[in-house]
């Protein structure tokens, strides 16, 4: 089955056996990348958020400073400055962190992460300032603490009324991650490039990573459906 | 011991930025008092009751939980502010409020909500809380709603939810802001019967309302508050029926 699998593939010009393992590894190297970033970004930006609401100036002024910076410049802009811009932090050469420095995958996860957790930032903060007064005078008038509302009430209603918006956000990364490419790594996209530089044959090479692209969105978009149908039930009326 | 007054409120000033909105206002509400706040908008009603439990910091005065008065102390500014966070989210766990709006936790059914608070402020078992909460929505009348979330509920079904989560944190005093005002005029009965079987019960309760009626026939004290003064203050024949203030005959009086 296996062998005839390889055969079939190996008299196919351009999809054989050993083109396909460069979009696997492709695939694998996008996946992660998207994820670790996505995992990461999300992490920092519900703190980030959260202080980004205070009405303190010297606590929301930088985090606004920061959403602005990664938000208003293009991220292959970011990832180049990241990227070419580490070699020269001094005696980055003699630190434990050159081998991650000098490896491309650590610099573009971190321009990744940076871009994304300032988008999320944004969107969660736009969610939580849209919680409705009452619930938050309701959490305190039953004596939580601004702790237990943050966590209890504020942060639940937010997540909620952010999903839809952050399910653009991770169709955006895995999108955006492409350009991850430029910088040496063999993503998706990379994979893609080889392929076509190989046999010279831009449209197939191009356009099946195309549909593995489509499907990935697909596979996002499901799984945010299935997230809003049980986190927004409050938001249903009854059948 | 003698019987220590739940709530006793002091003198309150409420001063927002030049406009001074309440103007040494006290009450002293005894165990199972229903004090009913009556005057016109903006006479301070609500405000007085959000001072209450702080939701507003009064710019003076006292305000007595069971015998322990709330501790103020002034930020830089010069402002006043609670000294004790801690004191100020225990005392508002003893005088649960509902509100005009309902207020309700959105994203949670009607049971989270009922459940929310006893658990994550009182330290209230899962188990224990769910079937308190059970056996309250029997009581308001929408046990068959648990599950719903407040959208899908009407207005008058929400305020009994409403009720119910404050009833769940077993509070010392009951405060309510205006709970009719924000529904349609066929669900305000099934509303103001939970109440009047919670007087009945012998809770104490301070009610901010417009409904005349109801503070005549449930209320051990009427407050006519006008333009942040207590005018009038008695029990509900001496304020209804022989007021001595000019004002609250106008009140009274009939409008068309």
């Amino acid at each position: 089955m296996f062998e005839q699998l390889t055969n079939l593939l190996d008299q196919n010009q351009i999809f054989n056996t050993s083109t396909l393992l460069t979009y696997w590894d492709g695939f694998v190297v996008t996946c992660q990348l998207v994820f670790i970033s996505l995992v990461i970004g999300l992490v920092f930006s519900v703190p980030l958020a959260v202080l980004r609401t205070s009405s303190r100036k010297w606590i929301s002024g930088p985090i606004w400073f920061y959403t602005y910076i990664f938000r208003g410049t293009p991220l292959l802009v970011q990832l180049y400055v990241i990227y070419y811009g580490v070699i020269f932090i001094n005696g980055i050469q003699e630190s434990i962190f050159w081998p991650l420095a000098k490896n491309a995958l650590y610099p573009t996860l971190l321009a990744f992460t940076l871009n994304t957790a300032a988008y999320t930032t944004e969107i969660l903060r736009g969610a939580i300032i849209a919680t409705p007064r009452g619930e938050i005078e309701a959490a305190k008038a039953y004596g939580m603490s601004r702790f237990v509302t943050i966590k209890r009430i504020l942060l639940p209603s937010a997540f909620r009324r952010a999903l839809p918006a952050y399910s653009n956000e991770v169709i955006f990364m895995l999108h955006a991650s492409s350009i991850a490419s430029v910088v040496t790594i063999v993503d998706l996209t990379g994979a893609a490039r080889d392929v076509y530089s190989k046999y010279y044959a831009p449209f197939e090479a191009f356009f099946f990573v195309a549909m593995l692209y489509l499907l990935l969105t697909f596979l996002i978009i499901y799984v945010f459906k299935q997230l809003e149908k049980n986190m927004l039930a409050h938001l249903r009326p009854l059948s | 011991m003698a019987d220590i007054a739940p709530l006793v409120v002091q003198d309150l000033h409420k001063t927002f930025n030049e406009n001074e909105v309440l103007k040494g206002v006290s009450i002293e509400a005894h165990k199972g008092d229903v004090i009913s706040m009556i005057g016109s908008s903006g006479s301070g009603k609500s405000t007085f009751l959000r001072c209450i439990n702080l939701l507003e910091i009064p710019t003076q005065g006292e305000i007595i939980v069971h015998g322990d008065p709330i501790r103020f102390t002034t930020d830089k500014k010069g402002n006043r502010k609670p000294a004790d966070a801690q004191q100020v989210e225990r005392i508002r766990a003893r005088l649960s409020m509902v509100f005009q709006s309902f207020n309700l936790w959105s994203h949670m059914t009607v049971l989270e909500n009922i459940i929310e608070a006893p658990i994550h402020v009182l330290g209230v078992k899962r188990r224990e809380a769910i079937a308190k909460a059970e056996h309250l929505l029997d009581k308001v009348g929408i046990l068959d709603r648990k599950d719903y979330y407040p959208a899908q509920m009407s207005g008058g079904q929400q305020q009994r939810a409403a009720i119910a989560r404050a009833l769940a944190m077993d509070p010392e005093v009951m405060l309510f802001d205006e709970p009719t005002s924000a529904l349609d005029p066929e669900l305000v009965g099934e509303v103001l019967r939970v109440m009047h079987s919670l007087a009945d019960e012998g809770r104490t309760m301070i009610v901010v309302t417009h409904e005349m009626a109801f503070a005549r026939d449930v209320s051990t004290q009427v407050v006519f508050l006008h333009q942040g003064v207590i005018e009038e203050h008695g029990s509900p024949q001496k304020v209804f029926d022989n007021p001595d203030s000019e004002r609250m005959k106008q009140f009274l009086a009939p409008k068309y």
